[in-house]
């Protein structure tokens, strides 16, 4: 239990993907621009990296024994299809929720957080619940970070900036505050 | 993207779906080849690597130890890692010396640091009961301060003989009993990672050595099991 | 005699873009995941320069060659398959020969095959011009890619750790600026870069009006 828990703050605040790990930053630069748009887009990449997950405990249990070399192709496709289904299944079951997710779906593929996801939990030998305890963790620190993120810029647009500082550069130095503050969480969960 | 128009310019000739599952089909055949090549190649250097290392550290725990041999538990009783199959559980490491009398175990722990998951190997004299040597194997510590636990060569050195029982402790105002560590200054959390793990290691291990002097042999014997 | 002269030309122009005034980093912005994450040393960003140079160089290489074979319907799905080949074969080939190198990189190597940069390249370039343009345009972007890497992974392992390379600049008194080789050190030296090559951007287009007045006395 204790390890379980230790997976999931460890990934979601310790080594957030997207501030220690730098995944994910295009969607982390790209979408951000919105508070509501970003918090979507965690919701739908926690979705997937579950899904993503699972699979991936799947193919490590029964194929990958088998033929090590076809990791990562496996995971890409994987992904990949996982993405698309996702998407009809959503589209299916929920219209509403398809149209507020609808063009972020497909986004998701080439975000690296997932493919960063199936691999790590490939090489430390996760099984089933603890790829899943990863999984959330990663996915709840990728939306914690967006968010956060969101927030910050919508207030960074409001005041004077000079012009070149805008963009990109503002967003890099935001980010690497952000990151700053989460390397407080280190220690959080040690032996004492 | 931008140009779209130049892919699609050729109308009339649309290929059938024969020819996108072939092209798919062909690409994946050949990426398969390339791939069962190259990994066949390498795997030997690798594997070859991976043993070095593990050697390496081995022969840093326990002293005097030039060769090595793994075990793992299974059923009650420790087993050799090869007759093992599809063995990825914790392992044991049994160090020989060149005349391949036994000089010491060597076991891995592996626990929560400051940053991430430490993987920490160490020593240990069953005759002694003591620890013979500590060696970092994975860690992601804040480089100039977390990092001093395998940078740090006294503090590394502190757990030569270190004294197992009671269970190891950390201090901060200079060590002086035989089962006392020094905390790093400005890295107490690494510190007391790593003497957990090790701890955690041995209540996991040290009840399961057989008693000193009836160590498994470096070659193996025919039964080629272990009391 | 001309036709080649245009061609040696265009190869020219294609080769060197990618090194500055496309760089992919600095200008395009492109493929910063596994990018700041590895560059907390020299080594390490060479390594992954490198490595990210052999996969596009040879994924070009391939599609061009293939690009009339391969039908619009599945060309990503080819192009991924190819790019995930030689990612595969690039970090077994570095888990042989620099166990250390490939060990502190670690997933990231694998990660190559979600640069966009690379995929970016297939699609906007390789799949569409013969294959020596495109090894030329491949060679410029991989050697701005790998410059951009070794630039960020230097100054951070200097201002950092104080050395290059692993060896010591310093020499013992030096304090090493330690957040420099952490992350945020990697958000924030990107930032002052960027920020660099905006200063120098502006200062580019300010010049032609704060120079004619002057002509314009002088005339």
């Amino acid at each position: 239990m204790n390890d379980l828990l230790w997976i999931f703050v460890s990934a979601m605040v310790i080594n957030n993907f997207t501030l220690y790990y730098f995944l994910g930053l295009c969607p982390f630069f790209g979408v951000s621009g919105q508070l509501k748009t970003a918090f979507r887009l965690g919701l739908a990449t926690i979705f997937v990296m579950l899904i993503t997950s699972l699979c991936a405990s799947f193919l490590n249990a029964f194929v990958l024994p088998h033929a090590p070399y076809l990791k990562l192709i496996a995971f890409i496709v994987v992904i990949a299809s996982t993405v698309q289904f996702v998407e009809m299944l959503i589209r299916k079951l929920s219209p509403t929720l398809f149209r507020a997710l609808g063009i972020f779906l497909p986004l998701i593929t080439t975000n690296c957080a997932i493919l960063f996801l199936a691999l790590t939990q490939t090489s430390r030998d996760y099984s089933l619940v603890q790829g899943v305890s990863f999984a959330l963790g990663a996915g709840s620190g990728f939306t914690l970070a967006l968010v956060l993120m969101a927030g910050l810029r919508q207030e960074a647009s409001l005041a004077s900036v000079p012009e070149i500082v805008k963009g990109t550069a503002l967003n890099m130095i935001i980010a690497g505050l952000l990151s700053l503050a989460f390397m407080g969480f280190a220690g959080l969960f040690s032996a004492v | 993207m931008t140009d779209v128009e130049l892919t699609v310019s050729v109308p009339g000739r649309e290929p059938g779906s024969i020819r996108l599952v072939a092209t798919l089909v062909v690409t994946a055949m050949l990426s398969g080849i390339v791939l069962a090549g190259a990994f066949q190649v390498t795997k030997p250097v690798i594997e070859a690597n991976r043993m070095r290392e593990l050697r390496a550290g081995v022969f840093t725990v326990v002293p005097g130890a030039t060769r090595v041999r793994t075990f793992t538990w299974r059923d009650g009783r420790l087993v050799d890692a090869e007759d093992d199959d599809g063995a990825s559980g914790p392992v044991l490491y049994a160090g020989y010396d060149d005349d391949s009398s036994f000089r010491g175990w060597a076991m891995v722990g592996e626990g929560a640091g400051f940053q991430d998951t430490i993987r920490v190997l160490h020593g240990f004299d069953p005759t002694q009961w003591r620890v013979t040597g500590m060696h970092i194997l994975l860690s992601r510590e804040t480089p100039g301060l977390g990092d001093k636990i395998f940078k740090d060569a006294d503090w590394v050195a502190s757990f030569d003989a270190l004294a197992v029982e009671p269970p190891i402790t950390v201090v901060r105002d200079g060590r002086d009993e035989a089962h006392e560590v020094d905390a790093i200054t400005g890295a107490t959390i690494s510190s007391q990672a790593v003497v957990k793990i090790i701890n955690e290691a041995n209540a996991a291990w040290l009840p399961r050595l057989p008693p000193p002097g009836a160590e498994p042999a470096l070659e193996r014997d025919a039964s080629g099991d272990t009391p | 005699m001309t036709d080649h002269a245009v061609d040696s030309s265009r190869l020219y122009d294609e080769f060197v873009k990618g090194i500055w005034k496309e760089n992919p980093v600095f200008v395009q912005v492109l493929g910063m995941c596994p990018m700041l994450a590895v560059t907390n040393s020299a080594v390490n960003a060479l390594a992954m320069g490198l490595a990210t140079a052999f996969v596009l160089i040879g994924s070009s290489v391939l599609v061009s060659l293939f690009r009339r074979l391969i039908p619009r319907q599945v060309r990503i799905s080819t192009y991924i398959i190819i790019i995930a080949t030689f990612v595969t074969v690039a970090d077994f080939t570095l888990e042989a020969v620099v166990p250390t190198v490939h060990r502190e990189l670690g997933a990231f190597i694998s990660l190559i095959v979600v640069n966009c940069l690379i995929l970016g390249r297939q699609e906007a370039f390789a799949s569409r011009n013969p294959i020596h343009v495109a090894l030329a345009d491949a060679v410029g972007m991989a050697i701005g890619f790998a410059f951009a890497l070794f630039c960020l992974g230097a100054t951070r392992e200097i201002l950092g750790s104080g050395s290059l390379f692993g060896v010591s600049l310093f020499g013992e008194n030096f304090e090493p600026w330690v957040i420099m080789v952490l992350p945020p050190g990697g958000f924030l030296m990107l930032g002052f870069i960027l920020l660099f090559f905006n200063w120098v951007q502006q200062r580019r287009t300010l010049r032609p009006s704060r120079v004619s007045p002057a002509t314009r006395e002088a005339a």
